[in-house]
């Protein structure tokens, strides 16, 4: 699978890049949780935290400031309190970044390459507010929204989870996870796009539509299988969404973590317009090989490791 | 009792939910790449019996079910309790109708049960697998037919009624599997 995916962007003229799995900053979004190690040796008397990446995006975006053209990386990337039949704390990931694509090329492009693995037919296409209309009929951008969900998961049995109090993003998860996942991308693989853009990470917001953001991710067969962006350039915003994060982790009782300053200045310097997106390999393993528990395709899993 | 996170949960864990003692049977992990995760899980409620989905919000916690299996042999009834013995202790425990149930019909004096305790109280009685017990109603089989097509209905001492086969008569002893309620074999 690895060297069809390398003969793709081989073919593609993109360049296979290496960064580094650990650094000095790990990630703010609230949702994720980075492994801390320590370091030491000369210049580092005392032992200093580095992080292990959960996802190589911000050094990728500094090379792509850099200056690096098109690039892309095969890597193992990690992530603590992950674990289930789709979850290994350590796994594989494509990364890929596409400077001048908008989201919707580099949709096209991840298509291309998903059918080349898998064999499939070609994606279908929903934005996030068709996923929700089509299959619960509610408008998830609508102010009216939360009620209408609350109640739609609790008659099919998943309350108790959330209720009025938590953020209507909190609700829209569940009901993304529960509800429209295990629907969507069954005969082939389904695009959902424009997130709404309290849920953009690090994407850019629409400037038609301020209520969502140029976000995707890819769905088959009740597997979350790509997440991509059509990058926020603005150092300034970046910053802003940074600080966001920490501010929700404080009133979640989370620890708050170090921005990546290096990261920030080379949004500062200049990012490209670009989109990228990160593909889980394991996954797209286990549909390769038709098998539900991502154990099966590990060498060790973490309860073996 | 202790409370539970949800990295706490696996299954045979004991917990408290809408007031009735239950145990986790499976345990899931949703999580989208950038969102909240949640515990899905699938509980059997003890005292119902009902086996129901449950979802969490990652990092909640629940209160523990102060939940204990003993093993006790059965000793008699009284008409209103059951009545067991701890075989080293010689505590006795009595269960009611509503923790016994169903397996009051295989109940056998001296058989040792599994006994689940909330809080100290009985709610579920578990008979062993395999109890034996005496025949006191059937017909007569057809001498000779050891074959055994459809089996006929008999019933046992403890008013139990098992399929058996045509060639086991009244009076004799017999093997049963309590989980399925099914004839194993005669016993000699």
């Amino acid at each position: 699978m690895q060297q069809c995916i390398r003969a793709f962007f081989a073919k593609r003229n993109v360049l296979e890049v290496e960064t580094p799995i650990l650094a000095r900053a790990g990630v703010t979004d609230v949702h994720l949780c980075n492994v801390v190690t320590r370091l030491q040796g000369p210049g580092m008397p005392e032992p200093q935290n580095f992080y292990l990446q959960t996802s190589p995006e911000y050094a990728m975006k500094r090379l792509l400031a850099a200056g690096s053209g098109a690039i892309f990386q095969l890597c193992k990337v990690v992530r603590d309190d992950e674990i289930s039949c789709r979850h290994n704390p350590e796994f594989s990931m494509l990364e890929w970044y596409r400077p001048e694509y908008d989201d919707a090329a580099l949709m096209a492009e991840l298509d291309a390459l998903v059918q080349e693995v898998l064999g499939c037919e070609p994606a279908e296409y929903l934005t996030y507010q068709q996923a929700f209309l089509s299959i619960l009929d509610i408008d998830p951008l609508h102010s009216d929204a939360k009620p209408a969900l609350l109640k739609v998961l609790s008659e099919r049995g998943y309350d108790g989870a959330v209720n009025e109090s938590d953020n209507l993003d909190t609700i829209l998860q569940l009901a993304m996870s529960v509800l429209i996942e295990p629907v969507i991308g069954q005969r082939r693989p389904c695009f959902v796009s424009h997130f709404p853009a309290s849920q953009a990470a690090l994407a850019r917001i629409a400037v038609a539509d301020h209520r969502v953001s140029h976000r995707f991710e890819l769905f088959f067969q009740g597997l979350e299988l790509a997440n991509g962006f059509w990058e926020l350039a603005d150092a300034q915003q970046q910053r802003g969404r940074f600080l966001a994060d920490n501010v929700e982790r404080e009133r979640l009782g989370l620890a708050t973590q170090p921005l990546d300053e290096r990261f920030l200045a080379a949004l500062e310097h200049g990012l490209p317009d670009c989109s990228g997106v990160a593909v889980g390999l394991d996954r797209l393993l286990m549909l390769r090989l038709g098998v539900k528990d991502i154990a099966e395709i590990l060498t060790f899993p973490v309860s073996r490791a | 009792m202790a409370n539970f996170s949800t990295n706490e949960f696996k299954s045979g864990l004991k917990i408290m939910q809408d007031g009735e003692p239950c145990v986790i049977l499976e345990n899931e992990m949703v999580k989208p790449g950038k969102g909240q995760a949640f515990s899905r899980v699938r509980i059997r409620k003890l005292l119902s019996g009902k086996v129901v989905e449950k979802t969490f919000k990652s990092g909640d916690s629940v209160e523990g079910a102060d939940v204990v299996d003993v093993e006790l042999a059965y000793l008699y009834s009284d008409g209103e309790f059951w009545h067991f013995m701890n075989n080293e202790t010689f505590e006795q425990l009595a269960a009611d109708d509503a923790a016994v149930g169903d397996n009051k019909k295989w109940l056998v004096e001296q058989d040792v049960c599994t006994i689940t305790l909330w809080n100290g109280k009985p709610i579920n009685v578990a008979p062993p697998n395999f109890v034996e017990l005496e025949i006191t109603e059937t017909d007569p089989g057809l001498k000779g037919d050891t074959a055994g097509t459809g089996g006929k209905p008999a019933t046992l001492v403890t008013g139990a009624v098992v399929r058996v086969p045509l060639f086991v008569q009244i009076g004799e002893v017999i093997k049963v599997d309590t989980r399925s309620g099914e004839y194993v074999s005669r016993v000699k």
